[in-house]
């Protein structure tokens, strides 16, 4: 591996003040996983990793309804968090399922953002929780809609100097669930094949029947024996990973459900919607047209889960990787 | 620039100066020659690296070595007690058929090891996702499992 200089700052700004003195010859590191691993296959040649991993109070959280991540929580932090499983449930969802426990351990959610993979797993769920990113340099500071944060593969819009300094969800409003599926060919140590994640707000969170609720019934026929109780969607957020040369947001498809009573039918043109809105490609992991289809059938189930996490959330639907 | 660290090895505290470009994995390998931690992919990808940092399973062949200051670093050859017996996880490894070529061996029982003190009784879910890090060629991971829940079922 080709060498470099490693530094250790103790505050954020002298971070902030060393990646704007060395410019284009420096790295910033958080865990390091996506960093080491472009270093050994030369994708990048730093002179210098700035090191997050000393910096006292980056790796915490605040919850008063909303959540504030640092940008050196891990995955492992979201993963064991039960109040982020509860409450802000597609993170987690992501967390379960990326890498492994080691990489997990030690790789960062705002890494995660700023590596920018299209298959970036906590992109999609990010994405429709409405998060607002925090970004640092020498001269100033702001805050921009994550939906703004992608401009392409791997690209953002951080600015030469600038640190992703904080992950802001707001608070979700009254019954919403949200959920995020990573369909990948192995259960662990593997990317996805495509990511799809929902939130969405209901109008109630009780039925007069909840026992066909966190079953393998068919959706079809679950939302069939929902008719009476006129489920209303107030808010929906459809996002997709892997799917767009960015993490992107199914715009069409939200607008087709938002504020509508939820059917069957409806979720078909929905999911179809957002199966056209995608941008996918070819890749080895899968081709464009398998990515459509299983569009499709991803932002269905996704969207089921939403409405049982909403409906039963003491249920958890078990094995999760079931369909 | 070579630089000066200190951290606590297998229980002992240690100072060793490295160049700031070293992995873990080649700390511990190449400047302390503890060859039992093994390099399989070298990118995060197969487990084999794993060690325990302050009890945590990570990669350590993507891990910058600096990053262990004032850690408690453990290896698998930290695994044994001071009278030179086998860690019980190893013990049911040998007991149940868990061990083939043996590469993957030092990660899978590290991995093992840091998901039971974690967590004394997994269910088998939960067993497969602490492990889920460690990948094996030769056995098909169900003698693993089984000698993981032989040790928690001792608990």
């Amino acid at each position: 591996m080709k060498k470099f200089d490693y530094l250790k700052p103790k505050t954020l700004e002298e971070a902030i003040s060393l990646l704007n003195q060395y410019g284009e010859k420096a790295a910033l590191i958080a865990g390091g996983t996506d960093v080491i691993v472009r270093v050994k296959q030369k994708t990048i040649s730093p002179e210098v990793l700035i090191s997050l991993q000393g910096i006292p109070g980056l790796d915490e959280m605040q919850y008063d309804g909303s959540l504030r991540i640092g940008p050196m929580v891990t995955h492992r932090t979201i993963e064991k968090s039960q109040l982020i499983r509860k409450e802000f449930s597609a993170l987690t969802d992501a967390a379960d399922v990326l890498g492994s426990v080691q990489i997990r351990n030690v790789a960062t959610v705002a890494g995660n953002l700023c590596t920018a993979a299209p298959s970036a797993d906590a992109a999609p769920p990010l994405l429709v929780l409405g998060a607002q990113l925090k970004l640092k340099d020498v001269k100033s500071e702001r805050t921009i809609p994550i939906d703004q944060f992608f401009t392409g593969p791997g690209q953002t819009v951080l600015e030469q100097g600038e640190i992703l300094t904080e992950i802001l969800i707001p608070k979700p409003p009254p019954n919403t669930g949200s959920a995020y599926w990573k369909h990948q060919r192995r259960q662990a140590l593997d990317l996805p094949i495509l990511g799809v994640a929902v939130l969405l707000s209901l109008n109630k969170a009780t039925v007069t029947c909840s026992d066909i609720l966190c079953t393998s019934t068919p959706i079809s026929t679950v939302l069939h024996s929902l008719e009476e109780d006129d489920l209303v969607c107030k808010e929906v957020r459809i996002a997709l990973g892997v799917a767009a040369p960015m993490p992107m947001r199914a715009i069409k498809a939200e607008n087709l459900l938002r504020g509508k009573e939820m059917s069957d039918e409806l979720l078909e043109e929905v999911a179809v919607m957002a199966s056209k809105e995608a941008q996918p490609r070819d890749s080895i992991r899968g081709e464009a047209w398998y990515r459509r289809e299983m569009i499709k059938i991803l932002v269905k189930r996704m969207v089921m889960r939403c409405i049982e996490r909403v409906l039963k959330p003491e249920e958890t639907i078990f094995p999760l990787r079931l369909w | 620039m070579k630089q000066k660290i200190n951290f606590i090895l297998n229980g002992e505290p240690i100072e060793v100066e490295i160049e700031p470009h070293l992995t873990l994995l080649q700390l511990l390998r190449e400047k302390l020659e503890l060859n039992g931690t093994k390099e399989g992919c070298g990118m995060g990808e197969c487990g084999a690296c794993t060690v325990l940092l302050d009890g945590h399973a990570i990669n350590s062949c993507i891990f910058p070595a600096l990053e262990v200051e004032g850690k408690k670093v453990t290896t698998i050859e930290g695994l044994m007690d001071a009278q030179g017996n086998l860690h019980p996880i190893q013990m049911a490894f040998i007991e149940y058929g868990a061990i083939q070529c043996g590469f993957c061996t030092p990660g899978m029982v590290l991995s093992a090891k840091a998901l039971i003190d974690e967590n004394p009784r997994p269910t088998e879910e939960e067993i497969r996702t602490g492990i889920a890090g460690n990948l094996c060629r030769c056995t098909g991971y169900l003698q693993i499992i089984q000698a993981i829940k032989a040790v928690t079922a001792q608990r």
